[in-house]
């Protein structure tokens, strides 16, 4: 008796240990690495309370239940001479544990209830941003502030690939984060160009689907500055794991100078797009290009891989209006091969074109003017 | 009368005998579940560290859909209607299922729909890369070509599950042995006649939704697609119409093994039977409501989202007087803990686990944080694996020395069980912790912070992997030889398949017994 019952203690210990030292090692850079981030809004500290007190109620349940099963697994067993009882039944007991539980979901159901109805009030919002999911980067458009822009993953390939060493923030990083104000209701309107995707931040507790035909609404109100990461949640294909959210909330003054810049900026790629490139120009322009935008299916060398080689390319060498089509519009019969049109500028598109029509060991001569790609555009 | 089986290859292909299909059957199941653990084990490896080493990123998606599919349609399922085919008629005192030709049917055109859906991993494209749950217009618009082929085994594998229930009802209420009413069935029966109705009502509507899937991608209809005034939303809607009543299809057999298991251990009849008849039929038409708690977070309006919630709550009530049903059985016994027992207990104990996760699932705001991540894969391994593996397990050991006459080697199987249990936890239990802390789900990479907790999963997941190879070798072996096996095999156990010889004959109950 006494050996089975110190066999049994020792056996439960284990998980309790491993728990307990987990806890120790809980913390890194403040973060828990075993538990739900309280966040920093007052949604994501009320579904965290929600959190653990369903917890709690169930590792109290647990206690009860598991704590009887294990008292007869240890007194009621035949090696220790226990007789077996005959009973099989009670009306009393059955309604008992039908009851008690019911009246614990009454118990939990209200809370969630109200929370519930305080995420949803998406009214009365400061800010509304359009956020639109694509395979596989965000865009972020400012309603009414004439701002929008792609926010794209900038972990270089060769940490992915264990060539670099990995930074601290590894795949949780974006070339343009999104800006918010502090201090502001802010109104996120979620939705897709192309499949389902998710727009999650677990300091904000914000999750939204991103839906092809839908817009979603769903809001925060930070109170402090600060960089809060997430994630795509939703399965969206090859690259769903490379498609990070950052989100850094900012005082209004340094949010209203952004936005300001922003506009400039937007202003001046507007009329970038009339300018005439030497060739020489867009060739380097479009080598970035290319690495950002094609690189990851068409290979660093044009070599292909997902998708087909640029090297010696029939469409690449051929006549420039399949290769404009291809890029703008994507291929009619391949979905892999998307449309750039909403995604890269026009000053992008015909330095990348030029780039791939004169790389690789292509030798077309081609230089493509932004205003060729406009002028296509409308015409198509 | 007393004919044996045919010889050769032709009594497997022509069999009509539910013994011999439900062999068939099982051994089907254990190839499909030792296939889909290689996908898993892809994927842990993958998972090993951070950064890709092993696979591809679209590779990586194949195999994380090939599991899920593998798993549910290829190994638990026909595993579940294995057992029903060898039990059914024996527990109910039946001859053989009602429909023998069918039954035959039902069974052999399985292979043809898997070897169909594996094709696809070496077809041009790729195979099947969306996720078990194939959302649209990833699975449609975006789908690799291969998807037509995975569409048309999904219709097979339907096709057979419905032809097996049918096969199941008609032999539950057409072929008990005389004085066998319906409330003297043993729970295996009755869960599984609940069981089979819930097939008959949501296999259509599966086969419906691939067929939908298939006019998009073919012949130009929208259901799915925004861009032609379809709806991505509503495919979400009839998959989980279907799919929650799945994942009950999934447990509900297991809940008759584990009834029927820890009573004959616990030496004390099953405390509550009528409670839990019950209770299974309450859970069946309560998954009927629940299907939208998978989708919290696609913008449902907030009453919609209040109704599932409040419903999918509801669930925790039924499955609680199933636990303390079995908790009291166990309570003043007289237990022994051969191996049968000890999944079984693992059982209660684990899917216990996986339904307390269940009912913070069900929270809705609390699912905003928790979709998607790593909570919910722990969450409905927990259910599964213990769930439905175990219990399949469990009913292995049990059940074997009556199919094979000879006693498995004692010693063996508790060795499994403590790999098997384990591994299990060292595999599933960290995944709550990456989840809450922020991982997604479906990725092949991730950041150092969900490092350690990775590593412990994928040694676990090879650990559990090293105890289904046992679980192989341990049945081939009992077959093989080992103690003979008295008819009775257990210390009186209840039931109609232990008052036949070990092994049982070919043909049992030719003439129905006597049921008091």
């Amino acid at each position: 008796m006494l050996k089975t019952t110190s066999r049994l203690v020792a056996w439960l210990s284990v998980p309790t240990l491993l728990l307990t030292s987990g806890h120790v090692l809980a913390e890194e850079n403040g973060r828990s690495t075993v538990n739900m981030p309280q966040g920093v809004t007052s949604t994501s500290q009320d579904i965290y309370g929600l959190h653990m007190d369903i917890f709690w109620w169930c590792v109290g349940i647990g206690v009860v239940v598991f704590g009887v099963m294990f008292y007869s697994m240890i007194v009621h067993r035949k090696a220790n001479g226990a007789k077996a009882a005959n009973f099989h039944e009670s009306t009393m007991l059955e309604i008992v544990w039908t009851v008690v539980p019911f009246l614990i979901l009454i118990l939990m159901a209200w809370p969630a209830t109200k929370s519930l109805v305080k995420l949803y009030d998406t009214s009365e919002s400061d800010v509304d941003i359009v956020i639109t999911g694509y395979q596989w980067f965000w865009k972020y458009e400012y309603l009414d502030q004439g701002v929008s822009f792609f926010s794209r993953l900038s972990t270089p390939e060769e940490q992915i690939r264990n060539q670099a060493p990995k930074g601290d923030n590894y795949l949780l990083e974006v070339d343009e984060p999104l800006l918010i104000p502090t201090n502001k209701k802010v109104r996120f309107l979620v939705t897709s160009n192309d499949v389902i995707h998710s727009w999650w931040v677990p300091d904000l507790a914000v999750k939204r689907d991103a839906i092809p035909g839908y817009v979603n609404e769903s809001w925060t109100y930070v109170n402090e500055p600060g960089t809060f990461r997430g994630v795509c949640a939703e399965l969206c294909g090859k690259d769903h794991g490379f498609m990070p959210v950052v989100v850094k909330a900012v005082e209004e003054g340094e949010y209203n100078t952004w936005l300001a810049d922003r506009r400039a900026q937007a202003e001046k790629e507007k009329e970038l797009a009339n300018k005439t490139f030497t060739f020489d120009e867009l060739m380097v322009q479009g080598e970035q290009v290319y690495g950002k935008a094609c690189a990851a299916c068409h290979g660093a060398n044009g070599e292909g891989g997902v998708g087909k080689a640029i090297a010696g390319s029939p469409i690449a060498t051929g006549d420039l209006s399949g290769h404009l089509d291809i890029v703008i519009n994507g291929s009619q019969v391949n979905p892999a091969m998307a449309a750039f049109r909403e995604t890269l500028s026009e000053v992008d598109t015909a330095a990348v074109i030029t780039y791939q029509r004169n790389a690789f060991g292509n030798s077309t001569g081609d230089a493509v003017q932004p205003i060729d790609i406009l002028k296509f555009k409308q015409g198509n | 009368m007393a004919h044996g089986p045919a010889k050769g290859f032709t009594r497997w292909l022509y069999t009509t005998n539910h013994k011999d299909i439900g062999s068939m059957y099982l051994w089907f199941s254990f190839a499909m579940f030792l296939l889909g653990g290689v996908f898993a084990l892809v994927i842990r490896a993958e998972l090993f560290e951070p950064g890709l080493q092993i696979v591809e990123p679209g590779f990586f998606n194949q195999m994380t859909t090939m599991h899920g599919l593998v798993m549910v349609f290829g190994a638990v399922m026909p595993a579940f209607v294995g057992l029903a085919n060898w039990m059914i008629p024996m527990m109910v005192g039946a001859p053989d299922m009602a429909l023998p030709r069918m039954n035959n049917w039902s069974f052999w055109i399985l292979p043809f729909a898997f070897a169909m859906m594996v094709a696809t991993l070496f077809m041009e494209g790729g195979g099947p890369n969306f996720g078990w749950t194939f959302y649209a217009p990833l699975s449609t618009t975006y789908a690799p070509p291969s998807v037509t082929f995975f569409i048309f085994a999904v219709h097979i594998m339907g096709a057979s599950s419905i032809m097996g229930s049918i096969n199941i009802i008609a032999t539950i209420l057409n072929m008990r042995a005389p004085g066998m009413t319906l409330m003297k069935m043993p729970l295996f029966v009755w869960t599984w006649l609940i069981t089979a109705y819930l097939l008959i009502a949501v296999m259509p509507v599966l086969a419906g939704v691939v067929t939908m899937m298939l006019m998009d991608i073919h012949f130009g209809t929208s259901f799915f697609d925004a861009a032609g005034g379809g709806d991505p939303v509503l495919f979400q809607h009839v998959f989980w119409f279907f799919g929650h009543p799945e994942v009950y299809i999934m447990i509900l057999p297991a809940f008759g093994i584990v009834s029927a298991i820890i009573p004959t251990f616990a030496r004390k009849p099953l405390f509550g039977y009528s409670s839990m008849v019950y209770a299974t039929a309450s859970i069946a038409f309560l998954s009927f409501i629940v299907w939208a708690h998978h989708m919290f977070t696609v913008g449902m309006p907030i009453a919609g989202e209040l109704f599932f919630m409040y419903a999918t709550m509801l669930i925790a009530v039924p499955t609680g007087v199933k636990v303390f049903n079995w908790v009291t059985t166990m309570f003043r016994g007289a237990m022994t803990f051969e191996t049968p027992m000890l999944f079984s207990i693992a059982f209660v104990i684990l899917f216990t686990i996986g339904g307390f996760s269940g009912l913070m699932l069900a929270i809705a705001p609390a699912d905003f944080q928790y979709h998607d991540t790593y909570f919910v894969v722990a969450h409905f391994h927990y259910v599964l694996v213990p769930g439905a593996i175990f219990s399949i397990t469990a009913g292995v050991y049990y059940w074997l020395p009556k199919w094979c006459g000879n006693m498995y080697n004692e010693t063996m199987g508790k060795t499994q069980f403590w790999m098997a249990f384990i591994g299990l936890n060292l595999t599933f239990f960290p995944m709550h912790f990456v989840g809450l802390a922020g991982m997604q789900r479906r990725v092949p990479d991730y950041n150092q912070f969900f490092a350690d907790f990775n590593m412990i999963s994928s040694c676990g997941a090879f650990l559990f992997g090293a105890a289904q190879i046992m679980l192989l070798y341990n049945v081939i072996s009992t077959i093989r030889g080992g103690k003979k096996a008295t008819d009775e095999v257990w210390e009186n156990p209840e039931g109609l398949e232990w008052t036949v010889a070990s092994p049982a004959p070919y043909h049992t109950f030719s003439t129905p017994p006597a049921v008091k």
